[in-house]
């Protein structure tokens, strides 16, 4: 049995953030002809989390995706600290939001640091030695500090997503979107990374998180949203979803993953 | 064995050989590393300016890098060489002199950087998407992550490509004397065949072939070797770990979760 560390203790250099809100409006997105999302209305708060979860291919990679104009949405809006983040320049808005993918993305010919500082000097124009420090201290806040001058492929999934979630904090984003973070993880080591990705969450990290994982949406959400076929089936509070679905797809979805 | 002798004065004349052996070494060894390497560098900027044109998302551009491509790969070299090399010795004149040796050079240039060019779009394209859209996601422009990112680790893939690519140049590069070349500026080849003619026999050529082989039988192996390493040299062997080492790294980063979760 380990003694539970005792919860007053915050990490030597958990400094708050400040998320925005995030709002969309009746966002549809298309490939070609095809509509992979529908109508998705959706408020997250600042600073709060809000959970992703759904059958593959329900659209909720293509929504994340759309909030960042990986994918530009073919209607509607998405309004970031109640502005339109579609009028804006792309490559502005996406220094605003970070996001973290199930395989890692590193770059490989980069080491640890390397990875965390390249955007901090070539889009920020931070200098290079400056940035070098600044990725440091971020690796240092996922329990990275020692491996810095790695390179991804010495480094374990669960290290390799930590080196992800530090290189889109050390942009300062307002909000972070994980699209399914530990579905490529060690079983062991999945729970370590939603436990750094909730403690973003309480620092005041606004977050959109697609999951598989049901015990960290209903233990860290403040809202929990379900989707299939591309439109937002029910959202709720993670009670008001995991314990009184009202729509038969969720109960269903829930009998069978639960 | 009256056969065996005559095939030895044809092609292993060793008086032959020595007396062709030091304008081969100070002239055409000289001038086809010359014309190679020159064509090479110039073979390869080109070569990537028409990869990142082939991959553009502008129609703009990929259509022309498209054209030019199949141009110079679709035709025979002696022929492109031919066509630029007398076509434009009038403008060549007027800027390098009466030398066809720099439109060898350019023609060259031309066919290799229709090859590179394919050779520089594969490994472009084979570099995993991912890649391009962690860098679009912190915010870099696209030319940004092509150029930071993406190219690179294509590069990288297409190096073993582009030493056969040198290999082929080196060969080519003899096509060049259909242009005319003065006597300082023969490369191996002509030397070689030059020889052949005054000492009535073939060796001076088997001489020059010799030559051609010391420069591209290394090479071949060279990259075998450095390829080999590349992909299999970078890991460093570590014994077997236990994955609660790193469950209890996990637990320092985030300790206002220590244990409470799920």
């Amino acid at each position: 049995m380990k003694t539970p560390t005792p919860t007053t203790t915050a990490a030597p250099d958990a400094q708050a953030f400040h998320g925005s809100s995030l709002e969309l409006r009746n966002l549809t997105m298309a490939y070609g002809d095809i509509e992979v999302l529908r109508n998705v209305s959706l408020t997250v708060a600042p600073g709060t989390t809000t959970c992703i979860i759904g059958p593959s291919g329900s659209g909720k990679s293509t929504l994340l995706r759309g909030i960042n104009r990986l994918h530009e949405p073919k209607s509607g809006d998405v309004l970031l600290a109640g502005e339109s983040a579609l009028t804006v320049n792309p490559d502005t808005l996406r220094t605003r939001i970070g996001m973290v993918f199930q395989h890692f993305n590193l770059f490989p010919d980069h080491t640890a640091e390397e990875n965390v500082a390249l955007a901090l000097w070539s889009v920020k124009g931070m200098p290079k030695a400056q940035a070098m420090d600044r990725a440091r201290q971020r690796l240092a806040e996922v329990g990275l500090a020692e491996r810095a001058d790695h390179r991804p492929r010495d480094l374990s999934g669960g290290q390799q997503q930590r080196v992800a979630i530090a290189r889109a904090l050390a942009m300062e984003p307002e909000v972070m979107l994980f699209d399914e973070a530990t579905s490529a993880l060690d079983p062991e080591l999945v729970k370590g990374v939603l436990n750094l990705m909730a403690g973003l969450g309480r620092r005041g990290m606004t977050m959109l998180v697609v999951t598989h994982e049901m015990g960290f949406a209903r233990k860290v959400a403040d809202q929990v949203v379900f989707m299939d076929e591309g439109e937002v089936v029910e959202a709720g509070t993670p009670a008001q979803l995991f314990d009184n679905p009202r729509s038969e797809r969720l109960q269903r979805f829930l009998s069978e993953v639960l | 064995m009256d056969w065996l002798n005559t095939i030895i004065r044809t092609f292993f004349d060793f008086r032959a050989m020595a007396e062709v052996m030091p304008q081969l070494l100070a002239v055409g060894l000289l001038n086809t590393l010359i014309i190679s390497i020159a064509a090479t560098v110039l073979g390869t900027v080109l070569g990537m300016v028409v990869a990142v044109m082939g991959i553009s998302p502008s129609t703009w551009l990929r259509v022309p890098a498209r054209i030019y491509t199949d141009l110079f790969r679709g035709l025979p070299a002696i022929l492109t060489i031919l066509l630029i090399g007398q076509g434009f010795a009038r403008l060549s004149q007027s800027v390098f002199g009466p030398s066809p040796y720099p439109l060898g050079i350019i023609a060259l240039s031309l066919i290799a950087s229709a090859y590179i060019g394919e050779i520089f779009r594969a490994g472009i394209l084979s570099v995993d998407k991912g890649q391009g859209e962690a860098c679009r996601a912190l915010g870099m422009s696209y030319a940004r992550s092509m150029a930071l990112v993406v190219v690179p680790q294509g590069v990288r893939r297409v190096l073993p490509a582009l030493v056969n690519q040198f290999i082929a140049i080196v060969k080519d590069s003899s096509l060049v004397y259909f242009l005319g070349l003065l006597v300082t500026e023969r490369e191996l080849f002509r030397v070689g065949q030059d020889a052949a003619v005054l000492s009535g026999n073939l060796s001076p050529l088997v001489a020059a072939g010799l030559f051609y082989l010391v420069i591209t039988v290394p090479l071949t192996h060279l990259v075998n070797h450095f390829d080999n390493k590349f992909r299999t040299g970078r890991r460093r062997p570590a014994p077997p770990t236990s994955g609660l080492k790193e469950v209890k790294e996990l637990d320092a980063a985030s300790p206002l979760t220590t244990g409470s979760n799920t």
